[in-house]
């Protein structure tokens, strides 16, 4: 039997180890962007600036009816009204200056495309290095993409076997133009023009975007992906994404995002609208790796989205999965509004920050119908001089009878100079509901990771391995090549120990 | 909130300060008038577009002006409607306090040891005890609302404790507060000092009551306790304010060193009610423990705001509240749990549970969590929802019917938060209290 001493010895080392393991997550904090590189693509590019006229312009180029430059007026108009930007947000930023943002870039060379061969090269070069399959051989997946270059959508992949199907996956402008109808009867039921600050702004000179319709009792026979990037300088992104599930009908979308490296802060202000009727079901993934800036917090995405999803119709069911890796600032609730009875609500997300990122993110559940349900599962990793914050809403109107609301948040902190932040609230006006939250905060286990390494698992596989356990239940819900894409990204944002 | 004309109250309430009479107040004190003077010029009333009132809404309050009574009229309170409006049943030593002015005739001091204060904060700030007063007196109040600075304007009397160096008080002392009928339309600017030294213990019931009148009136409380390394207190507020009663108070707890303090607040009667504890852990070592019951009902308000900060490195918290929500009431509560950069190896605790009665009550829930330190066990949890129909079913099974069930499971779920309380004059009647309060009616 090992002396007392002996013992000591033993755990001071382990101590010790422990300790180095910790310092390498730290490390690992400190590691580079590897999206950070921006195309040589010539770009028409509007002069900076915001009024009208600004507005009339993006319409006007995009050669949209008179209805759809009302719905943007009316947005300018509240926008300008609303005055100043929320500040509730537990976050800290100089405030953009939106008289010197450019609302709008295009890749010049717009005329219409028959084939993607006629993308432009160096466009599609960009996705390639992204690691988006745009062009149809190099289908591995069977997802069809949409890809938002700066501001407009550049090559919708797998048109043929969705239109076969009666699936609408296109561009916001092309949908404008063909489907006006579908677009008049959804835009803005679901985040009105004048929602908050940043809606208004997007519903004014939101540029692109993307539009889905499944049609009555259609299965979308494959994932739909769109792939965001900003390239040009001194451009705010603007995208608005629609997506409609009929009765029935059951689709899974995808979106990704990247930005080049920049000094500056740049604005992505988007805004994304779910109807579900009747017995739908509609999954919206996400994996948000915009810049994040440099190790002393400069440059970087602003990235203020307005996400929500309306269950319409009974039995629908909404389901939002993200993992939030980039952006300087981070100001993102997608939430879900249970209109239907035993409608269903879910939102399993990851925000991981590191250096000078700070994110405030979470998500909204509103019961109004009978027998609905929501779940939430928010995993927060905090790391460098970060600041992360989950920020989230459950409210149980009268007459949502029986409803079912359960929420859990994690929080984990590595390093000393980071923060974590719940701010949950629920508010309750139903007696048969049952609510639960709970919450927990702490940092990596020092005992678990001394169970791994007593195992012979060194200590960045452990550290790796305790990560991924925490996050797991948030990407069980993701689609098997973004739960990859996520545990890499996890990697990479972590770099030196993990992964 | 904008209909109401914001300025207007607070200027009334500026004009009535010179109805305070000044004739021996001591300069300093003068001096925090003034402060308190200038700060409600500056504040705004809370209304609900302000973060922390979200869900309070107490325009009722803000849209009147209820004047502070400046001097103790002739109450009419005797030892008879004293023993009426007492509750506590058992062994205490007792301060009474009509509208918030100390009655020195109506107390007892049963087993106090001699050095031990307690008295009304009027006459210690005169007396033998004016350092103390003066080195704690508005030292503690860190969160500031128009309510607690209109507090400070009109400090004029309230309890005073105070607890020398290593000195065990086994009794327990029982500051008791009578709203008369002549608080009608009227607030009580009611301050509360306790001070333990060093090593002190005590067992404190703040106790609130009120003779039902028929028009509203506002007691506005402000405590400040100031608790010294290795001191020890257990504070028991009971609220039973009248049907129309207003009570807005804010207690602010200062914990140094290895000091404990436990608190036990029962919200039980009153038109609105709000407690907002805000306790700052600043020494290490340092202990807290805060239960809660509030049993809401009507289309009364209550509301417990709790603010818990952990400076220093070391300390732990735990946290429970409880609330049994029936009729059109609504009831908020916020456990904010701030963990500063340096207060490593904090252990921090919250739960709320809360037990919905009626299909027309309203609950918000806001546990929060700010942590700034990375090694630290935090957690917090909060549910809503009524009796599990199972569990009434087993009950009914075994022949027992529903009305009682449901009674016997509120009474359970209110006795967790009461059996944590070891406060044996308290215990027994609030048991009884809360039994009768549930058991069905026949």
């Amino acid at each position: 039997m090992a002396s007392s001493s002996e013992r000591l010895e033993t755990a001071k080392y382990a101590g010790s180890r422990v300790e180095r393991s910790n310092q390498q997550a730290k490390d690992a904090s400190e590691r580079e962007y590897k999206y950070g590189w921006s195309s040589a693509i010539d770009a028409e590019t509007i002069p900076i600036g915001l009024n009208e006229d600004t507005v009339r312009l993006i319409s006007a180029k995009k050669e949209e009816p008179e209805w759809m430059l009302e719905w943007r007026l009316k947005a300018y108009r509240s926008w300008a009204k609303l005055g100043d930007e929320p500040s509730w947000a537990k976050v800290r930023y100089t405030k953009p200056d939106f008289q010197s943002i450019s609302y709008y870039s295009a890749p010049k060379s717009q005329a219409k495309k028959t084939s993607l061969d006629e993308v432009d090269p160096e466009i599609l070069k960009t996705f390639e290095k992204l690691g988006i399959p745009l062009q149809e051989q190099k289908r591995l997946t069977g997802v069809a993409v949409d890809a938002v270059f700066d501001s407009v959508s550049v090559g919708t992949t797998h048109k043929g076997i969705l239109a076969k199907k009666g699936v609408i996956f296109c561009s916001f402008s092309e949908a404008v133009k063909e489907h006006p109808e579908l677009v008049q009867k959804y835009l803005g039921s679901v985040v009105p023009q004048n929602d908050n600050f940043y809606a208004a702004l997007n519903s004014a000179v939101f540029s692109d975007g993307s539009f889905v319709y499944v049609p009555k009792g259609v299965k979308c026979p494959m994932d739909l992906s769109t792939y965001f990037r900003i390239n040009q300088e001194n451009t705010g992104q603007f995208e608005r994404t629609l997506i409609i599930a009929d009765e029935g009908a059951e689709v899974s979308y995808l979106e990704g995002c990247t930005a080049p490296m920049r000094d500056e802060n740049q604005l992505h202000a988007a805004v994304v609208e779910i109807v579900a009727h009747k017995n739908a079901t509609v999954r919206y993934s996400t994996v948000q790796n915009w810049y994040a800036g440099d190790a002393e917090g400069k440059g970087g995405i602003y990235n203020f989205v307005t996400k929500r999803g309306k269950c319409l119709g009974d039995n629908s069911r909404i389901s939002w999965t993200q993992v939030e890796t980039g952006s300087a600032i981070t100001w993102k609730y997608p939430s879900c509004i249970l209109m239907g009875d035993n409608s269903v609500g879910e939102f399993y997300s990851v925000a991981l920050t590191n250096n000078h990122q700070q994110a405030d993110t979470g998500t909204k559940m509103i019961h109004l119908g009978k027998n609905t349900r929501s779940t939430i599962i928010s995993k927060t990793i905090s790391a460098g001089k970060s600041d992360n914050s989950y920020r989230g809403l459950v409210r149980v109107m009268p007459k949502a009878v029986n409803s079912r609301s359960y929420t859990q948040c994690d929080s984990l902190l590595i390093g000393s100079l980071c923060g974590a932040h719940t701010f949950p609230y629920i508010d309750v006006r139903n007696h048969s509901a049952s609510v639960e939250h709970e919450a927990s905060t702490s940092k990596i286990s020092e005992d678990q990771l001394f169970y791994c390494q007593s195992r012979g698992i060194g200590p960045e596989d452990a550290i790796s391995m305790v990560i991924n356990g925490f996050c797991k239940e948030v990407f069980d819900h993701l689609p098997m090549e973004f739960a990859v894409e996520a545990t890499n990204l996890l990697g990479l944002s972590l770099e030196g120990s993990v992964g | 909130m904008s209909e109401i004309p914001q300025s207007k109250v607070r200027d009334a309430y500026l004009a009535l300060t010179a109805a305070r009479p000044n004739g021996n107040t001591p300069a300093w004190v003068q001096a925090l008038h003034a402060e308190g003077e200038s700060l409600l010029r500056e504040t705004e009333l809370p209304h609900t577009r302000m973060e922390e009132w979200r869900q309070t809404n107490i325009n009722a309050i803000n849209e009147r002006t209820f004047a502070p009574l400046t001097d103790a009229p002739d109450h009419g309170v005797d030892a008879d409607s004293v023993a009426a409006l007492r509750f506590v049943n058992g062994v205490c030593s007792e301060s009474v306090f009509v509208n918030g002015f100390h009655v020195p005739g109506l107390g007892s001091r049963k087993d106090l040891p001699a050095k031990v204060a307690v008295t009304g904060l009027c006459n210690a700030q005169l007396g033998d005890h004016a350092e103390t007063v003066k080195a704690h007196l508005n030292h503690h109040l860190g969160a500031r609302n128009a309510y607690t600075a209109l507090n400070t304007a009109f400090l004029q009397d309230g309890a005073f404790v105070h607890v020398p160096r290593n000195t065990v008080v086994e009794t327990p002392i029982h500051l008791l507060f009578l709203a008369t009928p002549a608080l009608e339309d009227c607030s009580a600017a009611i301050r509360n000092l306790i001070v333990l030294e060093e090593g002190a213990q005590a067992t404190i019931i703040l106790s609130f009551a009120g003779n039902a009148g028929a028009a509203a009136y506002l007691s506005n409380v402000v405590d400040e306790i100031s608790l010294g390394a290795n001191a020890s207190l257990t504070l028991c507020k009971l609220v039973r304010e009248g049907a129309q009663g207003n009570h807005l108070a804010t207690t602010e707890v200062h914990q140094h060193r290895d000091s404990r303090f436990h608190a036990h607040t029962f919200s039980m009667e009153g038109a609105v009610i709000r407690n907002q504890l805000c306790v700052n852990l600043a020494g290490e070592g340092a202990e807290c423990k805060l239960n809660g019951l509030y049993l809401n009902d009507g289309n009364r308000l209550i509301d417990n705001a709790l603010q818990l900060t952990h400076t220093v490195p070391r300390c732990s918290s735990r946290i429970a509240y409880k609330g049994i929500l029936d009729g059109k009431s609504k009831s908020v509560f916020t456990g904010k749990v701030n963990v500063l950069r340096d207060a490593q190896k904090t252990d921090s605790n919250q739960i709320s549970n809360n037990l919905m009665l009626s299909d027309t009550a309203a609950i918000d829930a806001k546990p929060q969590l700010e942590i700034y330190a990375d090694d630290v066990k935090c957690t917090h949890g909060a549910t809503v929802g009524s009796s599990p129909p199972e569990i009434i079913f087993y009950f009914r099974s075994r022949g027992i019917d529903e009305a009682t069930a449901r009674g016997m499971l509120t009474y359970g779920f209110a006795g967790e938060i009461v059996d944590e309380m070891n406060i044996d004059a308290v215990h027994a009647p609030l048991s009884a209290y809360i039994y009768d309060k549930y058991s069905p009616k026949i």
